[in-house]
Formats: C-alpha cells, sequence, structure tokens
C-alpha cells in the first residue's frame, strides 16, 4: 500500500502528487463537513446549505487533484469539464430544490421560536 | 419571452458546430461511423436548444463577456473558499450557531436571463446564502446567520456580475 510516508521515504514523489495529495485531502476534508452538516442542520433549507457548496467546492478539490496526478492530457481536459459542469449544475440544482419548498410554503427553521415567522421573512 | 427570429440558421449552425466539436473532444473514435451519429446527435440536440444556447443578444462583446467571467470567476473561487472554511467551523462548533432569516435583495443593477442565472448560482455557492426565488428583479435569499445576509446586501457580488454582463 503506498502510503503518504512510504512516498516521502522512497524520495521518488513528484511535486504534482503532492499537489494532488493536498487537493483530495481538502475535499475529503469539505465533503466531511458537508455531511456533518446534513446530519446536524435543523432544518430543509439550513440543509441544503451544508451539501448544495461543501460537496460543489468538495468535488473541484477532488477533481483538481486527479487533474494534477494526471498531468496535462486529454483525460485532464475532460475532467475539467467533469468539474465545470458540476460547478454549474450543483448550484442550480440547490436552488430547484429550495425554491419548491419556498414555493411550497415550508416553513423556515427559526432560532427564537417565540417569534413570528412573519416578522422574520420581510416580504 | 418570444425567440428571435433573426439569424435563426447561424444560430443553428453556431449550435451545431459547438456541439459536434464538444462530441469530437469527448468520442475519441474518429471512423464514420461514430461521426455519423455525433452527426445526427448534435442536429437533433441543436433544433431542440438552439434557443437555450443562444436565448438573447448580449449588449457586449462576447469574448470581452467571457475576459472578464473568467477574471470574475476567480474571485469567486476565492469566496468559495473562504466561506466554505466559515460554514464548516459553524458545523463543527459543538453548539450550532445558527440563526436562519429569509431577506429579500433587490438586484436593480442585474437584467436578462444569464445575468439573473449568474447572480442566482453565485449566492448559491458563496456559503451561508442560497437563492430561494427570483421575482423579477427580487432575489428571495435564505442566510445561515445574518452577518452572512449582511456580506450580500453590501452589493459587492452583485456589482461583479454587472460589470461582467453590462
Amino acid at each position: 500500500m503506498l502510503t503518504l510516508s512510504h512516498l516521502i521515504s522512497a524520495g521518488d514523489f513528484a511535486i504534482n502528487d503532492i499537489c494532488a495529495i493536498v487537493l483530495i485531502i481538502g475535499g475529503l476534508f469539505f465533503f466531511f463537513t458537508s455531511t456533518i452538516g446534513l446530519l446536524r442542520f435543523p432544518d430543509l433549507y439550513s440543509r441544503m446549505h451544508a451539501t448544495g457548496k461543501g460537496d460543489t467546492l468538495a468535488v473541484l478539490l477532488i477533481v483538481s487533484g486527479a487533474i494534477c496526478h494526471h498531468g496535462v492530457n486529454l483525460n485532464s481536459a475532460k475532467l475539467l469539464l467533469i468539474a465545470i459542469f458540476i460547478f454549474i449544475a450543483n448550484p442550480t440544482g440547490t436552488h430547484a430544490i429550495a425554491r419548491a419548498a419556498y414555493r411550497c410554503g415550508i416553513k423556515p427553521w427559526l432560532k427564537n421560536a417565540d417569534l413570528k415567522a412573519e416578522e422574520r421573512i420581510d416580504q | 419571452m418570444t425567440p428571435h427570429s433573426k439569424n435563426l440558421p447561424f444560430r443553428y449552425l453556431a449550435t451545431f458546430v459547438y456541439l459536434m466539436l464538444f462530441w469530437l473532444f469527448l468520442s475519441g473514435h474518429y471512423d464514420i461511423f461514430h461521426i455519423s451519429i455525433g452527426i445526427l446527435c448534435c442536429a437533433g440536440v441543436s433544433y431542440a436548444s438552439t434557443d437555450l444556447l443562444f436565448a438573447c443578444p448580449p449588449s457586449k462583446k462576447r469574448h470581452i463577456i467571457f475576459f472578464q467571467f473568467v477574471i470574475y470567476l476567480g474571485w469567486l473561487l476565492y469566496q468559495i473558499v473562504l466561506a466554505n472554511l466559515q460554514v464548516a467551523r459553524l458545523v463543527l462548533s459543538p453548539r450550532l450557531a445558527i440563526d436562519p432569516c429569509i431577506i429579500v435583495y433587490n438586484a436593480r443593477l442585474l437584467q436578462g436571463d444569464v445575468a439573473q442565472a449568474t447572480f442566482g448560482n453565485s449566492i448559491t455557492l458563496t456559503p451561508g446564502t442560497i437563492t430561494l426565488d427570483i421575482r423579477n428583479t427580487e432575489f428571495h435569499v435564505h442566510a445561515l446567520t445574518p452577518a452572512f445576509a449582511e456580506d450580500l446586501k453590501n452589493g459587492a457580488m452583485e456589482g461583479w456580475v454587472a460589470r461582467v454582463y453590462h
């Protein structure tokens, strides 16, 4: 198994491998936090916060890591296209779900439940 | 919205060329069979969706928009990373220090579908805020904390998007 310490001790690691490792670990961190957020947040809207953009950034980082690993070739260009499409599609999907909930009249969770929702939603 | 009938054959052709280039780029098989399948598919898709790709003629030259959009993308990526870290801190803090609210932000500067869609997606991507609905120029935005709502209200992002498209 190829671990980080193995790579360093072997001395045959390249700079693009280090970039790939850093980017993919960063991506995993944001996947981790968005999953925790999905589980901890109280209602639909705040859960969309956690998944809608934590995931976008995480996928961007992991795909960038894969691009670093591959170097400059046709596969990297295809990976870049995947990143671009996710960058467009993910927030659009988040917006579609949140808008559907908003138009159905789902009330957002509020910190001070004694305040009327109408006072907080100024529309 | 009525589709502009001006330059219609040209717009079909442009859509077809873009799609065909994309097909060739992805397929990697350059024999008669695969290319003819590509031509059929691209013709069908461009017949169905030319109005989606070139919906309305922009007020500026396309390459200027593209160039400014790339600069905007750099700024946006920086904002996304910055704000994702803030949300990560919120998520990981033992007491969940969120105070959600819904605000209505009136983006008067932005006209047109593409500018509004870009702005809506940018709001959703910078954490702490999600675009719930767009009614004319009013953006209904759900914010995790009032601080995130204030960040949006200072109008920096709207200014960026307006500079790209207008």
